[in-house]
């Protein structure tokens, strides 16, 4: 792991300046419907088809909140060791934009519902959460040539604000900052947790001072920034940028910038001095967010189990080795992928794990499959080693097959069956074949009994090569041991 | 005029048919709104959905449904949303504006049988109290046609007045239903805030807006009241079904009522004084104990509530950028888009929308509108201690009688004083309600009682027996 401490090894600015990086994450959350109306949330519904007065703003339309985004935060909290407000406050933030309909955004400001909590990192560090809080989504802006066009389908989604404390050193400690915060809400079922799409979306804040020095510098705001490894590049593309201007004696221009991947450079969105005063004051269309204790632990104990729980869980209950319990619960696609395989394969979860990691991740990976979406899917793959347990095939056979499976799309089932690839286990057939080999090649089976093991392979080599590889290896060497056994006795 | 009860009971019985009292309704209009201005033009379109509306009565009344407001005409405020009549809130940014639903009070009124007849006139987006802001003409005073009905639910009080309708819904912000009521001679209530939805009301100022009864009798007003009362789940503020006890039976002998002795530091008409005095002494003459009760915070109040209703002005009409809905105008650039749809606002409302923009904007806010939430707050406990004591508080419902048009259109600061006596019911959620109390130069003096929050059906009764006892 490339940890901030082996940047400063390596990078001279870094032994001169310190990086001070706050992230601020917005994370859509998967409800039924929107946080203040009755219309579904449908992420790929035509434009402007999931709306209704409220959401659209008309005139004499009033908010009314959705219970399970409540339920939500809340469990964003208890995953983050956030502290609960038991009475918080919603606000109009005003701005004029044509896809926010109402002119202003519900949103809460000086009293969030959420106040502290932490996320940890592999390496231990600790990165401390200020505040989280919930909104409402604006709509989406589609700029043409020479038009602009608006989708509200969006607007009125609930959000999750979650802020950090400005204390994250480095490019990657900030995208593995962000990498836990999508698993988190991913495992919490809370949200899509899809960068790309932008159910998380990531703003990032950063400024340098020298070391030693308390006093922060000044910041600049990186918008919007779309992938995990861009929140690196643009990171450390702000830090070069940063202590330049720095070493150069120049200033830092407090701005909004946005990140272009094609460059890998930043550049200016807007400045300081063009800031909007949002003239915030307390929502008067619903009172204050009140979260009673019972409500909270109600949550706590519907609260699904999370990584370090898995992990834990997979390797007392089922004796996987430490590293692969944590590799099979760092992301919850990988982990609910993997409790489902279990319970179709049958095999046992070290065996099961073994091919999983070996075989199968690889291919995901070499695909790009959406585990549990894309390629193949839990059921299919356990049917597949289901096979392997009731002795159908061999592991020699069941690499085959799933690498069938995956060039053709078909099922374990069909494959086996069109290629007639059932594992036999008949002793007699075996028996039989084994018969004709030792009395082809008496050379070595003379060779055998004069103690050289290796030929043993030889035989079973020749066997399997007669079957067409479809016999029960296991069957096969306990047959052929006897028979050479017997040999051995005939001639003692 | 036949009251409500007497329309319902002939439209029931069958004496008179479905259409009997809305096209008296409808003749009224026609002959006394070309002077009077309180109703809003009627289309096609309006008299297609009062069509509408009578043959879904008569399938109602087939079906032997209980129609408290049975076949009678009613009068809507042109800021509540009626799907079937363009709704404008008396405001350019919203000529053309037909609102997909209809308000929840205006559901109720329909389903209890209730006939809407036309919109009705009002200061442009309920900001102000002359009708005088409304872009669709000014609104005359039925007493004196030379005279401002009062605003902001101006043509609400003066169609009552004038006979256009028994009954009308108007909403009160700091004092819209009341002081028009005031100033026509009618009964204008406003309920508990939360007791009516404010759904498909447009807002002005949403932590101080209410919807209000206006009737020519407090009967009337109650009846009103009951049937557009229940909680609304698609309003978070709106009250439960319970939270409104029924009030209990008192004799005027044992009410207490308290006189607000702060009143003796406002300006006042010398008519508007009298015709108090006299309530007063009726009242005591009825056996009711009137006494002194002390509101300190009542001199800040008009500073606090148009800080509070300007601020929340400001957001609730940022929505009017001619994007959505309503009026657009052209523009090259999406702010020259913003900017001349919003210049099509009236002065009145461009000015609120400045003044609460400035009390919200960074290092303002603490002194403006923070220190106004402040004396609401100690103003909500002064009244309520002063329920501890009395059943009800009374004083004039406006310093002033009737003014002439144009007279005071240009002292904005002189017409936000004379809210005085209105706005801390606003400020402090509590019912109040404005009754007729005689007349001075001819023109309607009104008295105001408030009560505590949720009091509203003890307010009507005691209301109700000043009307009865206290005029005759």
């Amino acid at each position: 792991m490339h940890s901030a401490r082996d940047d400063i090894l390596e990078n001279p600015i870094l032994k001169r300046y310190e990086p001070v990086i706050g992230l601020e994450v917005h994370i859509q959350l998967k409800t039924k419907t929107k946080l203040f109306c009755g219309c579904r949330l449908d992420f790929g519904a035509e434009p402007n088809t999931n709306v209704c007065e409220v959401c659209l703003g008309f005139p004499g339309t009033l908010p009314v909140i959705n219970h399970q985004a409540i339920e939500y935060a809340i469990a964003m909290a208890l995953a983050i060791k956030g502290e609960i407000a038991e009475k918080s406050v919603f606000a109009r933030k005003q701005y004029f934009y044509p896809d926010l309909p109402k002119g202003y955004q519900i949103t809460q400001y000086d009293l969030p519902y959420c106040k502290g909590g932490e996320i940890v990192l592999a390496s231990g560090t600790r990165v401390a959460v200020t505040r989280i809080h919930l909104e409402e989504d604006a709509g989406k802006s589609i700029h043409g040539s020479d038009q602009s066009y608006i989708d509200l389908n969006r607007a009125g989604t609930p959000l999750l604000e979650m802020v950090s404390e400005p204390v994250i050193q480095s490019g990657s400690d900030a995208q593995e900052y962000l990498q836990k915060v999508r698993n988190l809400v991913v495992f919490l079922g809370i949200s899509d947790g899809n960068l790309e799409e932008g159910s998380i979306r990531c703003d990032v804040n950063i400024s340098l001072r020298p070391r030693g020095e308390k006093t922060l510098g000044t910041r600049t705001e990186i918008k919007n920034v779309n992938s995990y490894r861009n929140v690196e590049r643009a990171i450390q593309y702000e830090i070069l940028r940063q202590a330049d201007l720095l070493d150069q004696g120049q200033k830092v221009v407090q701005q909004t910038l946005k990140f272009d991947a094609a460059s890998g450079k930043t550049r200016a969105l807007r400045s300081k001095e063009q800031m909007a005063d949002y003239r915030y004051f307390a929502e008067p269309d619903f009172g204050p967010l009140l979260i009673t204790k019972s409500r909270m632990e109600a949550v706590r104990g519907s609260l699904p189990e999370l990584g370090d729980a898995k992990a834990q869980r997979f390797e007392k209950d089922w004796g996987l080795p430490k590293e692969d319990a944590q590799l099979l619960t760092a992301e919850p696609e990988i982990a609910l992928y993997f409790e489902e395989l279990i319970k179709h394969s049958g095999l046992l979860p070290k065996q099961t794990a073994n091919f999983f990691i070996t075989e199968f991740l690889r291919e995901a990976k070499t695909h790009d499959w959406q585990l549990g979406k894309t390629g193949i899917l839990p059921e299919a793959l356990g049917e597949l080693l289901s096979f392997q347990k009731e002795g159908t095939l061999s592991s020699k056979m069941v690499k085959d097959v799933f690498a069938k499976m995956v060039a053709t799309g078909q099922g374990a089932m069909a494959i086996i069956d069109g290629e007639g690839l059932r594992q036999n286990s008949s002793k007699q057939e075996m028996a039989r074949i084994l018969d004709e080999i030792l009395a082809q090649n008496p050379k070595q089976v003379e060779q055998y009994l004069g103690g050289k093991e290796k030929v043993f392979g030889f035989f079973v080599g020749q066997a399997m090569k007669q079957s067409g590889g479809t016999f029960n290896p296991g069957v096969l060497n306990k047959i052929l041991r006897e028979k050479l056994d017997g040999w051995k006795e005939r001639d003692s | 005029m036949d009251t409500i009860s007497q329309i319902t009971q002939a439209i029931v019985g069958g004496d008179k048919p479905l259409d009997f009292f809305v096209n008296q309704s409808l003749q009224a209009i026609a002959e006394k709104n070309p002077e009077l201005n309180c109703f809003m033009s009627l289309d096609d379109k309006g008299e297609a959905a009062i069509a509408a509306q009578l043959s879904e009565l008569k399938k109602k009344l087939a079906l032997g449904q209980n129609l408290p407001l049975a076949g009678v005409p009613i009068g809507v405020k042109d800021n509540i949303c009626t799907r079937d009549f363009e709704t404008t809130a008396a405001s350019k940014v919203l000529r053309g504006f037909r609102p997909p639903f209809d308000a929840f009070v205006v559901e109720k009124l329909k389903a209890a049988g209730a006939i809407v007849v036309g919109k009705l006139n009002l200061d442009e987006f309920a900001m102000g109290g002359s009708n005088e802001t409304s872009a669709f003409g000014v609104c005359r005073n039925p007493h004196d046609p030379t005279r401002v009905p009062g605003g902001s639910s101006g043509g609400a009080a003066a169609a009552v007045a004038a006979g256009m309708v028994r009954v009308a819904v108007g909403s009160d912000t700091g004092g819209s239903v009341r002081q028009p009521a005031s100033f026509c001679g009618v009964v204008g209530f406003k309920p508990t805030y939360g007791a009516l939805s404010r759904r498909g009301l447009i807002a002005y100022g949403s932590s101080l807006d209410q919807v209000g009864p206006m009737a020519a009798t407090v009967a009337e007003a109650r009846q009103l009241f009951r049937v557009m009362r229940a909680h609304d789940p698609l309003d978070a503020t709106s009250l439960s079904d319970k939270a409104l006890g029924d009030g209990e039976e008192k004799s005027l002998a044992r009410l207490k009522i308290g006189v607000i002795s702060e009143i003796d530091e406002i300006e006042m008409e010398a008519q508007v004084r009298r015709g108090f005095q006299k309530s007063l002494d009726a009242l005591s003459s009825l056996g009711v104990q009137v006494g002194k009760a002390s509101i300190p915070s009542l001199r800040y109040a008009i500073p606090a509530y148009y800080i509070l209703a300007m601020a929340e002005a400001s957001a609730n009409l940022a929505r009017y950028d001619g994007i959505g809905f309503g009026a657009r105008s052209a523009g090259g650039s999406l702010m020259e888009l913003f900017m001349n749809t919003r210049a099509e606002f009236g002065f009145e409302v461009k000015k609120r929308i400045m003044i609460g923009s400035y009390v919200l904007s960074a290092g303002y806010y603490d002194a403006y509108y923070d220190k106004a939430s402040h004396i609401r707050g100690s103003l909500a406990e002064e009244f309520a201690r002063a329920f501890q004591d009395f059943d009800a508080l009374i004083c004039p419902t406006t310093p002033n009688v009737a003014y002439e048009v144009g007279s005071k259109v240009d002292d904005s600061v002189s017409m936000y004083k004379d809210d005085i006596f209105t706005v801390p019911s606003n400020l402090c959620q509590l019912p109040s309600i404005s009754v007729p109390c005689g007349q001075g130069e001819g023109l309607p003096i009104g008295l105001q009682f408030m009560g505590p929050r949720c009091g509203d059906y003890d307010l009507l009764r005691i209301a109700g027996a000043f009307e009865q006892h206290a005029l005759s």
